[in-house]
């Protein structure tokens, strides 16, 4: 196995991890309830998954073609620091203006599955 | 209730200076890859506005005096001066003229009068961008 290979096999788990906890925040923005949990669930995983994908593309265009882009590390830093305090921004607005909170999320999920 | 917007403060410290080095990075960056002065400008409007938002437009009228009208000025002046330039040379009107530089630190440049050129495109998109926002959020009446 070359080095060619192990890039490709390290890049291709990075992107697909990425991609794949952007996939389990959508799920969490349909299914939670209530605006704070999805915020959480919207935050917190896709953050993750946007750094592993270009954290993953980084590593590629290094390993492949020695090519160091300082723009994908200034993403990499930029969306680490700004998407928390997005959702937080968001969530305070919600709470401002009274957004009501989902006591029990367990009912919520009982009552849908019942329907179903 | 009682505003403390703490973490947008903080964190907008932090992220204007990266949104505005990306800026000047895009500003230069335009005669080989993609950038140049109209998103350079943009960007840096962008982060300008990021201020404004962030904190009151009082306080930063007071950080940062500038008068965007002028700067809209300066640009179309210094565009319309690159120009004439050209024309004071003998050349027709807006010829480009380009030159390898070896500058003591940065070692050869290839500079050329597109830079100033998309200087003052820079300075008009950040004036009119600036100004018509902040003419729109001052409209108390």
């Amino acid at each position: 196995m070359n080095a060619n290979t192990v890039s490709e096999i390290i890049t291709g788990i990075l992107i697909l991890t990425g991609t794949l906890f952007c996939l389990f925040s959508a799920f969490g923005m349909i299914r939670l309830p209530d605006v704070y949990t999805r915020s959480h669930a919207a935050t917190k995983s896709t953050t993750l998954g946007v750094l592993c994908t270009l954290f993953g593309a980084f590593l590629y265009f290094w390993i492949n073609d020695g090519y160091v882009s300082i723009r994908l590390l200034l993403g990499i830093f930029f969306v680490f620091l700004t998407a928390p305090v997005a959702g937080h921004l968001i969530c305070r607005a919600a709470y401002v203006t009274n957004v009501e909170i989902v006591q029990d999320a367990s009912k919520v999920y009982v009552k849908e599955s019942d329907s179903d | 209730m009682r505003k403390n917007l703490l973490m947008l403060h903080t964190v907008t410290r932090i992220v204007v200076f990266i949104i505005l080095a990306f800026s000047v990075f895009l500003f230069f960056a335009g005669h080989n890859n993609p950038g140049g002065g109209f998103i350079g400008g943009l960007m840096t409007a962008a982060a300008l506005l990021l201020l404004y938002v962030a904190f009151d437009v009082k306080t930063i009228k007071q950080v940062i005096p500038f008068n965007y009208t002028t700067m809209i000025a300066v640009g179309l002046l210094i565009a319309i001066g690159t120009g004439v330039a050209s024309m004071l040379n003998g050349d027709p009107f807006l010829t480009q003229y380009d030159r390898y530089v070896t500058v003591p630190v940065l070692g050869e440049l290839h500079l050329t009068t597109a830079l100033p050129f998309d200087l003052g495109v820079y300075l008009v998109v950040v004036g009119v961008a600036l100004l018509s926002i902040l003419s729109i959020a001052e409209d108390d009446a």
